[in-house]
Parts: structure tokens; C-alpha cells; sequence
């Protein structure tokens, strides 16, 4: 596949176009927002988090195909899961957009989406994009 | 070559293009279409060349070695100082200071102007200025409680100068304004501008940034006050920039940085400040830019400014045609009067997804607020692509370039 096919698969395009969990939460209990100012990309995340897991979630925000993306296939691999878990995921997603990480080839389903962002590693100035929504979900679970 | 944009100028792209030797460079295997000229121009053999040369045969220090070195290096610094006044017609090399670039030079003025304005007092910029010609004035205002006021812009990208004419008042102190904006391409009315304001003895201020690559500047007939540009704008070198100001303003502000050069006399008590422009040149400047900036200028000059500016105002006649077609693409800047730039938006994509597609197809755009986020606000944009041109980019560059842009269409917009 040409890297910019690689790069934009239908999945990817199809989040961008029609984002998952796009919105606002009602009674969010983690929030924060992240920008990446080289590209005027800005993400607004929030969480419903209750015994340690994080039963909701919602972002909201402008940027580019890929951290939008990003952010909408991350709302959906992390609801239900442990902090524990996600952090994990989201150490797993910095290693395959970075490509220190082989796309497995049968990943399981809820992961499966993840590994679109693999084409990423081809196009260094990008990488910040998609990381975008998975740092501020970080900074939303630091606060207490 | 494309047959309806050759016919009617009289220039050689070809041979130009072969005085660049960046031009060769392959991404990704491709033809390098570099349209990303309006954050920085690509440098001719000629001024290349120039640097190695001074480095490898005049370089020393300048204004203060008594040996053959360093006054071989002084003359050829001059030399370049003397190419600059004749570029821009200044009267005299006492109006000429060699800085870093645009950003130093309007740090320098509103520092240096700073001193001498009370609270209260007005400046006055416009809503397109570049973030050098506006963070800064914001932070004197900051400082010393003046009013900075804006002159806005219009639909077409163009300033409203009845406003302009409204904005003026008995506290404005200075007016400071971009000659051709970045982000949009508009050329401003700066004769006008300056006439304008003096008739309120308002003095002036322009940013020729984007302009003096593509538009012939003589400060003596516009009468501006001050006028200041980079020098890697205009095919010359990183870190060389020139700021003009009519001597009897340079003689009124106050130095800017303190050091060595810009003194006469140094007691423990007190400093008598050196004559102009050495004032406003402290420590050792950037010699070998300021010769490869000269030899830069007159690069330009041998190609001619005017043929230059008809070629590229073809390339974006040709582009903005071309461009029209793609469904949900929408061109930021609408003005009469442009340079090469064309600044587009496409509904159905990021500018920065537009960047990435194009980079792959050989394709160098800028694609982001241009550091101009007020413009962006304006048009309400996150951003744009922006594609500029210069003397060495040919028709079937654009070609290459609208190409890709039909692929962003197929891959985003359908």
C-alpha cells in the first residue's frame, strides 16, 4: 500500500468523517484539554470514572483527520476499562505509532482499530497528532 | 512549459532553476515542487557560494582589526550595506542596520519607541500582522499602559481604510503595518497609509517581510519612516535582516542592545553612543550574511524585480484557476492586489492532512495559521494551506500540486 493509503485508511477516514463519543458528558468527573499548537490541534476529553474504571467518556474539539481520529477510536478502546488498563493501552499506542511495536497479526478486536495508527510511524511530523487525545486523557487521570 | 504563462515574460525559469541547487532534491523519489517560499526562499549557488568564500578567504572581524583579514572583511560588509541602500533607494548607509531578520527589527522598534511614549498613548497596527508585528506592540502596551488599536480587515482580505482614517488620532504615536500579508497574499496600500498618517505627523512603520522579494521598494518615494525585511525572504541567508529608518528617527531612538560596536567612547561614568548605524548594531553582526545578502539582492536586481513579480503573478493567476475547480476549496485572500500566495481551505479537510498529501506527492506547502492566528480568527479557519511562490517554480509545479489536491478531494470530500 502507498504510505499516504496507509496512512489514511477507510477506517480512519470513516472516524474523522463520523467521530465516536463525540460530545459532553453530563457529569464528567476527570476533564482536561490539550492542544498542539504546531498544528492548532484542540481536544476537549471528558471522563466519568467511578471505582477505578472509566465507564464514560466524551471529547469534543477541532484538528486534523488523524487526532481526531485518534481520539474517537481511543474513546471507544478505553470505556469499560480499568485506569490500570489504560494506561497500559495508551503505552502500547505511543510504541506503535513510534513503530517500536509489530502490528500482531490477529490483535484482539477491541484493540484492533489501535493498530490503523501504524501508518503513522512514516510521517514523524505527525505523530503528535495522534498521540494528542491519548496525553490528555493522561493529564485527565492525574487529577484526583 | 506551460505555453500561456511563458509566452508573455520574458524570464528563463530553466536556467534559473539551475542556479538552485536545492531544486535537485527528490522526496520521496519525486520532482521537489517547493511552494513553501513565503516562510523561506531557497538560496541561488551564487549566494552559497558567497558564504564559503568568506569563511574560507575574509573572514575576521569587522570595524576594529588593523590587519589585511580584517579589512577585507569591513569592506565587503560595507559593500553589502551600500547594495541595501541601493535596493531600497535610502538616502544614506546611516539609515541602513543590519539585525537578524524582520522579528529583531520590530522588537528593536517597539523597545527602542517604547521609550519615548507616555500612558495613554496610541499605536496603531492592522488585524493581518505577522504575531512580530503585533506580540510585541502588545507587550509594550502591557508595559506602559498605552492603546494598541487594530485596523480591520475585509471580506476580501483587504484593510478598511476608512477605518484607518477614523482610527487616527491626537495620541496616536506610531502606526506600524505590513506591506503584503503572509497569510492572505494582500499587497496594502502603504502609499496611501503613509500619507495618511503624516498628515497627522503619525510616523510609519512597514514590515516588508513578504514584500521585497516581489515588489520594488523605494523608501524615499513612499516616504516611510522605517521599513524592514529578512534577508533569507529574498534568496539570501538565515540570520541577516535589514531595518531602514530615515536618520533623523534613528538619531531620536534610544539604542537597543548595549555592547561592543555601538559605542565611541566608553568612561566608567558614562558612554557616548557611536554614529549611525553602528548605534543599533552592537556586537559582532552576522558579517557573513550581510555579504551573502548583498550578493542575494543583486541576484535579484540582475533578474529583475518587475519581471520576477509578473512571472509569479502568471504562476497565481494559473494556481488560482486551477484550484477553483476542486469542490469545497475556498482561497483566503481574495485581494486585488497580491503576491503569490494562495491560501485555501477545503471543507472537508484539515490543512494539515492537505500538508501531509501534498508532501507525499513532492509538494512543500505551509499548512497552519501562519503565525497570523487573529486572520485566522477572522475567517474563521483553524487554519490554512498555503502555497507561495517564487521566480524558480514553474506551471507544471502547479500541475503537480492541483494533482494532489484533486487526491485530498477523492480521499476526503467524496
Amino acid at each position: 500500500m502507498e504510505p499516504i493509503r496507509d496512512l489514511y485508511q477507510q477506517v480512519l477516514l470513516e472516524h474523522y468523517k463520523h467521530p465516536h463519543n463525540y460530545g459532553n458528558l453530563e457529569h464528567p468527573t476527570h476533564q482536561a484539554d490539550g492542544d498542539n499548537p504546531l498544528c492548532g490541534d484542540h481536544i476537549h476529553l471528558e471522563l466519568q470514572v467511578e471505582n477505578n474504571t472509566i465507564v464514560d467518556v466524551k471529547f469534543s474539539g477541532m484538528g486534523c483527520a488523524i487526532s481526531k481520529a485518534s481520539a474517537s477510536i481511543m474513546t471507544q478502546a478505553i470505556k469499560g476499562k480499568s485506569i490500570e488498563e489504560v494506561k497500559q493501552l495508551a503505552d502500547l499506542f505511543y510504541q506503535i505509532v513510534k513503530g517500536e511495536t509489530d502490528v500482531p497479526e490477529a490483535p484482539s478486536s477491541d484493540l484492533e482499530e489501535l493498530f490503523i495508527f501504524s501508518g503513522v510511524r512514516d510521517f514523524p511530523t505527525r505523530v503528535k497528532c495522534a498521540t494528542l487525545a491519548w496525553h490528555t486523557l493522561e493529564d485527565a487521570l492525574k487529577q484526583s | 512549459m506551460n505555453p500561456e504563462v511563458a509566452a508573455t515574460v520574458d524570464l528563463d525559469v530553466h536556467s534559473i532553476r539551475a542556479d538552485f541547487p536545492i531544486l535537485n532534491v527528490q522526496p520521496y523519489g519525486q520532482h521537489l515542487a517547493y511552494f513553501d517560499n513565503a516562510a523561506t526562499t531557497q538560496k541561488p549557488q551564487v549566494v552559497i557560494d558567497t558564504l564559503t568564500q568568506f569563511y574560507e578567504q575574509f573572514n575576521s572581524n569587522v570595524h576594529r582589526g588593523v590587519h589585511y583579514l580584517s579589512q577585507h572583511a569591513t569592506e565587503a560588509y560595507e559593500k553589502s550595506r551600500e547594495i541595501v541602500r541601493q535596493f531600497l533607494n535610502a538616502r544614506s548607509t546611516a539609515e541602513i542596520v543590519f539585525v537578524r531578520g524582520t522579528t529583531e527589527a520590530l522588537n528593536l522598534l517597539a523597545t527602542t519607541f517604547g521609550k519615548l511614549l507616555q500612558p495613554g498613548d496610541e499605536i496603531l497596527i492592522s488585524m493581518m500582522e505577522h504575531h512580530s508585528n503585533l506580540v510585541p506592540w502588545q507587550i509594550l502596551a502591557k508595559e506602559k499602559e498605552l492603546k494598541l488599536k487594530y485596523i480591520p480587515i475585509t471580506e476580501t482580505g483587504e484593510l478598511d481604510l476608512d477605518a484607518f482614517e477614523r482610527l487616527l488620532s491626537d495620541r496616536t504615536r506610531v502606526v506600524s503595518v505590513v506591506h503584503a500579508s503572509n497569510s492572505l497574499g494582500t499587497v496594502n496600500p502603504i502609499e496611501k497609509i503613509i500619507e495618511l498618517a503624516h498628515q497627522n505627523d503619525i510616523p510609519v512603520i512597514i514590515d516588508g517581510a513578504q514584500a521585497v522579494a516581489h515588489i520594488s521598494v523605494d523608501v524615499q518615494s513612499l516616504d516611510a519612516d522605517f521599513y524592514v525585511f529578512s534577508g533569507h525572504k529574498i534568496y539570501g541567508p538565515t540570520g541577516i535582516g535589514v531595518l531602514y529608518g530615515k536618520e533623523r528617527w534613528l538619531d531620536r531612538l534610544p539604542p537597543y542592545q548595549a555592547g561592543g560596536d555601538m559605542i565611541k567612547r566608553v568612561t566608567l561614568e558614562e558612554t557616548t553612543y557611536n554614529v549611525l548605524p553602528y548605534k543599533f548594531e552592537a556586537g559582532t553582526p552576522n558579517i557573513a550574511g550581510a555579504v551573502g545578502l548583498g550578493v542575494a539582492l543583486e541576484y535579484v536586481q540582475n533578474i529583475g524585480l518587475s519581471k520576477i513579480a509578473r512571472y509569479e503573478t502568471q504562476l497565481l493567476e494559473y494556481a488560482t484557476r486551477a484550484v477553483e475547480e476542486i469542490p469545497g476549496l475556498r482561497i483566503i485572500g481574495t485581494a486585488d492586489q497580491k503576491i503569490g500566495v494562495l491560501s485555501f481551505v477545503m471543507d472537508y479537510t484539515h490543512p494539515h492532512d492537505v500538508g501531509t498529501i501534498l508532501d507525499q506527492a513532492g509538494v512543500a506547502i505551509r499548512a497552519g495559521h501562519h503565525c497570523t492566528q487573529p486572520v485566522m480568527d477572522f475567517f474563521g479557519v483553524e487554519g490554512t494551506a498555503r502555497a507561495s511562490f517564487a521566480v524558480y517554480n514553474t506551471p507544471e509545479e502547479i500541475d503537480q500540486m492541483v494533482k494532489a489536491l484533486w487526491q485530498v478531494y477523492q480521499l476526503f470530500g467524496q
